[in-house]
């Protein structure tokens, strides 16, 4: 598929990445000449310096025969000109990024139609949101739903002193049955989907599915619940900060913001309520203490700034903080910051591609079924994928005893109606169903991928 | 320096010349010849190395940098270059290592310089092979490996442009894999339909697939000692043509393919390349005009050896060192010059002379008037300074090594040659031409070459089919300490 990505900053570079690996034939466009120059150097992909509003630059780079044409430079203005250009010369599907309030209200759904985009997407929103469902979840590192939140998939980490350490999956299920299944296991860099026999250690990472409704009990069954988070300190007051304040006191959350900018923090008073806005540097311990770093049930570190979110991560956690959540952009700090004991890192980048990844696979999807989400598992060696099964899937009501499947997944999860299913051999798949589906070592585009090879052309 | 990935690679490229030999392998059964057995000794030994490189050195890492894939492509050609001299060894058909190395190297790097003494004596098989390298050669043999292969490494694109001649390589298409395979593809049809009309003009099929490889790929091996002088005008003419279009960057031809007619005819390259074709043809013609038997003749004599040597291709229909001084320096202009960026052709290209010229032009006009503001542009778009300054580092480097291979070549003891014999023997084998003037001269060879020229000779090749850089940065001992 041709895809082609405007804006090379940091979303437009990971989103790049993304889509050169999963086999697209990629052009980028930017401004300016020594980022194209850098970019395409280190991807497999043509770049394009040029203005990417403009008709004659767009129609050179070969938009009239690109099926998805992505806008994610800083500027909503631009993104949504370059959109309707690229659109009205011939891109098949448009994408812009589009993260100011003012365009994301009710008129949105009149500016979405009138430029014909296919989809826009929010960093900053998503970025709140992913945040809010590990707040809700505080034993979790990373909590992703599926099927209208009807089934949820925590990551969590074996801590010392777990009951579950040392123990064997089978040993696991027979001591704590319930509806729930242990589908992909990291011990140190090595990602696996799990048989029985898998012992779990002390460290490792762990994605658990269950339905919604229950995860919070399955959780505290296996020892794994923290107390419920009802004060937190969001350190740094950005878009994402101010969003996720806006939903935790909706939700009855007690917020305090600390922002540096004198002048940041009263446009953010203004425009939030019941929210605490301490103007200063979060970098100063002293202010934290005064603040009552310690007493909070979890921390948000979303400044900025990579290196100083890390750092006061750490120092929170030193101080006995339950949950601390952090922000953290750069590929290579995420892993470092990781090693070093942070457990719930989040980084808008990795949302947004794998929103993306998910559309352009779609894209290319089947008669037989429908790619709904997908989310990056175990900093992303493993994905976890949702189809819509439609009418004409060749694998319906085939008992899944029967089924081979591709090394390297698994079938995790069947949302038929209201119902979530934690599939076992005798159970099927139906038109019509939600299908949960975790992949590790493999990428599976369809889901017809994770039948083995030997029987796709007998169904 | 990523050495497991430098080593791989070059193993899969062993391994690929093992599969390439088999088609000479082909040839030798067909024809019942001896060879097929020295043919199948070196596919052994090919492919026994090979597997031992690929299987001590699976990369667990397989990210490249510039560093790492101008070292690449300078082990690689070196590698193909060795292995694909063992049959001429082998068989006794080129007894001496050096000479069968020399061969062979001017094979792959296309130059067509030969050390045989006797071509139609050589069996068919190893006729076959020394053409079959230069179609190899001439798009590249990393290209090759990279169009066949199902994984690509990521960051490819810098081995694509290590081995890519020209100052500024670009992909086709975003996948450097697919660019790779559009331009073989390109290359195989354009190969093919020169096979149908030399065929159309009587020429036997053996004789006309190995002049195609050696037009296609710019080399200019001949089958016969007087090179294509022999056959027919309507031959000559083919090939004539074929050469011109071998060396025009085949850019052009993916945009006439993908129907960006105008695009393609905007390059200025393209237009300077046709323009001194044309005025060098003409000017020689006029020049030979009497030594003629007429203008159809001479005319022909003129476009052959201009279209021969300005592609570095090397054919030749006559032996142009009877002819007067001025045609033989435009011609020794022409090697110098070179083909188009981005084609078979080796020498400095075209693109490097067109830039260094608008720049020399920007320079004078600032003499002129101190305050002028002058931007070097190139087919509508400005050439950036990392280019510009590209291009003046290439020149002085290329001069430089002319000159140091000038030196060593003339350390030659008895018989010692003169100085334009050596000079040209120096410029046509950097050039990646063939023949020279004087006692190398297109109806003679450099067999009368002590061993440690050919060796230097061989070097010089290699150094100007790949833009000297990679074979100079492998060389030198910083690229490989981790300092």
């Amino acid at each position: 598929m041709k895809v082609i990505i405007v804006g090379c900053g940091k979303i437009g570079a990971t989103l790049t990445a993304r889509m050169a690996r999963e086999g697209h034939d990629v052009i980028v466009i930017d401004n300016v000449p020594a980022v194209v120059k850098e970019i395409s150097e280190q991807y497999d992909v043509i770049g394009f310096c040029g203005n990417a509003t403009s008709y004659d630059s767009l129609t050179e780079a070969g938009v009239a025969g690109c099926d998805l044409f992505i806008a994610v430079t800083g500027s909503d203005e631009f993104n949504m000109l370059s959109c309707f250009v690229a659109r009205k010369i011939g891109a098949k599907h448009t994408v812009a990024r589009i993260r100011n309030a003012e365009y994301n209200n009710e008129s949105f759904h009149f500016m979405k139609d009138q430029l014909e985009l296919s989809m826009s997407v929010n960093p900053e929103l998503m970025m709140a949101q992913a945040i809010l469902h590990i707040l809700k979840l505080p034993s979790a590192a990373k909590v992703d739903t599926f099927s209208d939140r009807r089934q949820e998939m925590v990551e969590v980490v074996i801590k010392q002193g777990s009951p579950l350490n040392g123990m064997t999956l089978s040993d696991i299920r027979k001591k704590y049955p319930g509806k729930y299944l242990v589908t992909v296991i990291r011990h140190a860099d090595s990602v696996s989907i799990p048989t029985g026999n898998a012992v779990l250690h002390e460290g490792d990472h762990v994605a658990i599915i269950s339905a919604a409704a229950e995860t919070h009990r399955i959780l505290k069954m296996l020892g794994l619940v923290q107390k419920q988070v009802r004060d937190v300190m969001i350190l740094g007051a950005g878009t994402t900060a101010c969003y996720l304040a806006k939903h935790l006191t909706a939700a009855g959350n007690s917020v305090k913001l600390i922002e540096k900018d004198p002048k940041r923090c009263e446009e953010v008073c203004e425009s939030l309520s019941g929210v605490t806005v301490i103007c200063g540097d979060c970098m100063h311990q002293d202010l934290l203490t005064e603040e009552g770093l310690e007493r909070m049930d979890a921390v948000v570190a979303l400044t900025g700034r990579d290196e100083e979110n890390i750092l006061i991560s750490f120092y929170a956690m030193s101080q006995g903080v339950g949950k601390v959540v952090s922000k953290v952009n750069r590929d290579e700090l995420h892993t470092l910051s990781e090693k070093l004991g942070l457990d719930s890192i989040l980084s808008p980048r990795i949302i947004i591609s794998d929103v993306l990844a998910r559309y352009a696979r779609a894209l290319e999807n089947s008669e037989g079924s429908q790619m709904e989400s997908l989310y990056s598992l175990m900093n992303g060696a493993a994905e976890a994928l949702e189809f819509n099964v439609l009418p004409d899937f060749p694998y319906a009501n085939i008992p899944l005893r029967d089924i081979t499947f591709e090394s390297g997944t698994l079938l995790a999860g069947i949302t038929r109606g209201n119902a979530c299913i934690i599939p076992d051999g005798n159970d099927v798949i139906l038109p019509g169903d939600r299908v949960v589906v975790v992949a590790a070592g493999i990428s599976v585009y369809d889901l017809e991928d994770i039948f083995h090879r030997s029987q796709r052309t007998q169904p | 320096m990523n050495h497991r990935m430098i080593f791989f690679t070059t193993g899969s490229v062993i391994l690929t010349e093992a599969g390439l030999l088999l088609l000479p392998l082909l040839v030798s059964l067909i024809y019942r010849e001896d060879c097929a057995l020295a043919f199948l000794i070196t596919i052994g030994i090919t492919l026994a190395v090979g597997c031992a490189v690929c299987l001590a050195t699976r990369p667990k890492d397989r990210t490249l940098f510039s560093k790492e894939g101008l070292v690449i492509v300078a082990l690689a050609w070196v590698a193909v270059s060795f292995f694909g001299a063992l049959p001429f060894v082998i068989s006794r058909e080129i007894p001496v290592f050096i000479d069968a190395f020399f061969e062979t190297v001017s094979g792959f790097t296309t130059t067509g310089a030969s050390v045989l003494t006797d071509v139609e004596a050589m069996s068919h098989g190893m006729l076959f092979w020394r053409s079959f390298t230069h179609w190899v050669g001439g798009m590249g043999v990393l290209v090759f490996v990279m169009a066949i292969t199902a994984r690509a490494p990521e960051r490819s694109i810098h081995i694509l442009r290590a081995e890519m001649p020209g100052p500024v390589v670009d992909k086709l298409v975003p996948r450097a894999r697919n660019t790779a395979k559009i331009l073989y593809v390109i290359y195989i049809v354009m190969t093919a339909v020169q096979v149908v009309f030399l065929l159309a003009g009587g020429m036997s099929l053996f004789d006309s697939l190995l002049h195609a490889f050696g037009t296609a790929g710019t080399g200019g091996f001949g089958i016969k000692a007087d090179s294509v002088a022999s056959y027919s005008p309507y031959l000559q003419w083919v090939i004539a043509v074929f050469m011109l279009l071998f060396g025009v960057n085949f850019n052009l031809y993916y945009l006439i393919l993908i129907r960006k007619f105008t695009s393609a005819l905007r390059s200025t390259e393209f237009w300077v390349y046709l323009g001194i074709v044309i005025a060098s043809a003409a000017l020689i013609c006029r020049n030979i005009f009497s030594l003629c038997s007429g203008f159809a003749e001479a005319l022909r004599l003129s476009f052959f050896q201009v279209s021969s040597i300005m592609t570095t291709t090397g054919f030749s229909t006559t032996d142009f060192n009877v002819w007067p001084t001025f045609s033989k320096t435009i011609l020794l202009i022409l090697m110098l010059i070179g083909g188009c960026a981005g084609s078979t052709a080796g020498g400095f290209k075209v693109s490097r002379v067109v830039i260094l010229f608008k720049s020399i032009v920007g320079r004078l006009r600032r003499v002129l008037h101190p305050r002028t503001v002058t931007v070097v542009k190139m087919d509508g778009k400005r050439v950036d300074d990392e280019t510009l300054s590209g291009v003046h580092a290439y020149l002085s480097v290329y001069a430089l090594t002319a000159i140091l291979i000038t030196l060593l070549i003339s350390l030659e003891s008895a018989p010692a040659f003169d100085i334009e014999t050596n000079l040209s023997a120096v410029i046509s084998c950097f050039n990646n031409i063939g023949p020279g003037l004087g006692a190398v001269g297109p109806m003679s060879s450099f067999a009368a070459y002590s061993g440690f020229s050919k060796f230097v000779l061989s070097v010089a090749m290699l150094l100007g089919r790949l833009e000297i850089y990679p074979l100079l940065l492998t060389c030198l001992p910083s690229t490989w300490l981790k300092k």
